[in-house]
């Protein structure tokens, strides 16, 4: 067998070629056009993008993207571990709404499985999700007028983004590295004071909206800068398998959430806003009006929501502590001991038992014991242990599943091979914002330097999702 | 369209060419020779009855050591394709053999193809042939081997290469 590693000898070149021939033969007047890089350090390029553009005066005549190296592996790390451990890598792949990856993972292993999450958990998902796309949305929005010099804008939507963000902290403990998805559930139910912290922060947030419509929408320095300009054709948006806000700014309704809908989205009412031109114009256009339809979706699902389970009963046992709980058991006195509420420490809140079990799948092969019944009986101990516990845990029969959620920029798809075995064989992320950054010198080619920026801004690059 | 329906398309068009069929979990799967997998991707987009004109995602798999495939082609190169008019999805798959990694290209279907099919060739080593710009996407030109393959190793380290000039 030859060598995997070694490579077929191919020619390295030193100048790049994007789609045809690079650089351009010179004009016939003698002049030259310019090559230059823009980034990788450079304050417009997000992170670690470099386009190498051949210049015309100001006039980009042709561009070449490279998305740079920003490598954790997580495919590969992905392959290396049981299931729930890819969670914490879900995370950093969209750090600004890293709760829709969480929960498009944890669908794609569960549709693997062949298990449902309760109803309560969907519920959870679609609000938490839909808070998240808010999040990216007013990054999105942002960071491109800032970089228009709007710096206004962005100080009110960083701020709205915070009351958002403090909302996710209660939820999950966390503000960016979140791991609240969970194969077969979400970590923990919500906190009793989730609700007047939502419609505080949508109070907040619709403000905000109000404010940047009146600053920018009618704005005759950002309209100028925005229209016409980054404009793609619904031919090549869809050749490009471009999905999310910039294919709807092409007036294609297309969106993941009403096309195959999934947890709950097909019980709630919300619209699709579309852009006609597919301009930049459009996408801001197209990803304000969303975010007014993902909060419409959030109250009806808070008015919707089932309740968990009643309480278990106490049976005039008010056990505490688990040291109480573990006292009665040395005494022998085990008698309905399950059925008894405890209360752990206060790292460990929102785990409590019936809480657990209504935002959980019954499904002892996927999902984790609550902690009180992993610290409170032998049976839990020994269930958690199983998942846990290298080459046991969740073991989804052989086969493949390809799970799609609307992510803030797309779809996000999820692609897992299994073999049987408790890690996976591959997981695939389809990232939604790759495609844009195909077809980015597409957007480019043909308009001026200065266009770069807002163009590139309206596709929301997001670097994380870019690597494997 | 139902995804059945599609599947019964292709192989009442490609006959004994679509291997192996089946809808794992609800996913309609067609495998299908390596020879006409340009062929029936092109059928896929223009018959107007399927019209499946979003190349939704393109990757490999590796299936080095897994159990049950010791005989097969080791890698797989799959299609996820869906349908903007339809609302329809089928995946297609190709075996590709290690020693012969080759497969047509798909740039002339779809523009995004570009650059899946360059992902493809870094993180596996498997070639397009008639890829108009073939080089690597996410590694540097100097990396050696393909990192997703399985034999690759996980803590394989290589030595940092400078600037080019």
């Amino acid at each position: 067998m030859a060598d995997p590693h070694e490579q077929p000898t191919r020619q390295v070149r030193e100048i790049f070629l994007g789609e045809g021939t690079f650089p351009q033969p010179p004009p016939a007047d003698g002049t030259e056009n310019l090559l230059v890089n823009i980034g990788p350090s450079h304050p417009a390029m997000h992170g670690i993008i470099r386009i190498f553009a051949e210049l015309d005066g100001e006039r980009l005549v042709k561009t070449d993207v490279e998305i740079g190296y920003l490598h954790r592996g997580f495919e590969k790390h992905c392959e290396g571990g049981p299931y729930n451990n890819a969670m914490p890598y879900t995370d950093r792949l969209n750090y600004v709404s890293p709760l829709i990856n969480n929960f498009g993972y944890a669908s794609a292993v569960e549709k693997l499985l062949g298990i449902d999450v309760t109803e309560r958990c969907q519920y959870i998902r679609v609000i938490m999700s839909e808070i998240s796309r808010i999040t990216d949305h007013l990054t999105c929005i942002g960071a491109s007028a800032m970089e228009l010099g709007a710096f206004t804008v962005f100080l009110y939507m960083i701020k709205a983004r915070e009351f958002l963000w403090e909302v996710v902290e209660k939820v999950t403990g966390a503000r960016l590295t979140i791991s609240y998805g969970r194969v077969g559930g979400v970590k923990a139910d919500l906190p009793p004071e989730f609700e007047p912290a939502v419609r505080q922060a949508f109070q907040e947030t619709r403000t905000v909206l109000d404010e940047v419509h009146k600053l920018l929408t009618g704005n005759r320095i950002f309209v100028d800068r925005m229209k016409g300009i980054g404009v793609i054709s619904r031919e090549d948006a869809i050749s490009y398998a471009i999905t999310g806000p910039l294919l709807r700014a092409c007036g294609v309704p297309f969106d993941v959430r009403r096309a195959t809908p999934y947890w709950v989205y097909d019980r709630l009412d919300f619209e699709i806003p579309v852009g006609d031109v597919g301009d930049n114009y459009d996408r801001y256009l197209v990803r304000m009006a969303e975010m007014e339809q993902s909060m419409r979706i959030v109250e009806q699902a808070l008015r919707a929501m089932p309740a968990g389970p009643v309480n278990v009963d106490f049976e005039g046992r008010p056990f505490t502590t688990p040291s109480e709980y573990v006292d009665r058991g040395k005494l022998g006195k085990t008698d309905g001991l399950l059925l008894v509420p405890i209360t752990l420490s206060p790292n460990l809140r929102g785990q409590e038992r019936p809480f657990h079990q209504a935002v959980n799948a019954p499904d002892k092969r996927a999902v984790l014991p609550s902690k009180e019944v992993t610290y409170g009986s032998i049976e839990g101990l020994m269930q958690h242990f199983m998942l846990i516990m290298d080459g046991f845990g969740i073991r989804p029969p052989a086969g493949e599943a390809y799970f799609a959620v609307e992510g803030a920029n797309g779809e996000l798809g999820f692609y897992v091979v299994s073999d049987g075995s408790d890690r996976p064989y591959r997981v695939r992320c389809r990232p939604p914002c790759l495609p844009p950054m195909a077809a980015l010198h597409r957007m480019l080619e043909g308009g001026m330097m200065a266009d770069m920026v807002p163009t590139f801004g309206s596709i929301n690059m997001i670097a994380g999702e870019l690597e494997r | 369209m139902d995804g059945s329906a599609i599947l019964a398309r292709l192989q009442e068009r490609f006959g004994a060419a679509v291997l192996a069929t089946h809808d794992h979990r609800g996913d309609h799967t067609a495998v299908v020779d390596r020879g006409v997998v340009l062929d029936v991707l092109r059928f896929c987009r223009d018959e107007p009855a399927l019209r499946l004109d979003m190349l939704m995602d393109l990757t490999a798999v590796d299936y080095l050591n897994y159990p049950g495939r010791e005989a097969g082609p080791r890698f797989e190169i799959v299609y996820i394709l869906y349908s903007v008019s339809e609302n329809h999805r089928v995946r297609v798959k190709v075996g590709v053999e290690e020693d012969d990694p080759v497969v047509p290209t798909a740039v002339p279907l779809w523009g995004i193809a570009n650059w899946y099919e360059r992902e493809v060739w870094d993180m596996f080593g498997i070639r397009f042939d008639g890829h108009p710009d073939p080089r690597r996407l996410l590694m540097y030109e100097e990396f050696v081997g393909h990192p997703l393959r399985k034999d690759y190793p996980m803590n394989r380290r290589q030595p940092l290469v400078g600037p080019r000039n």
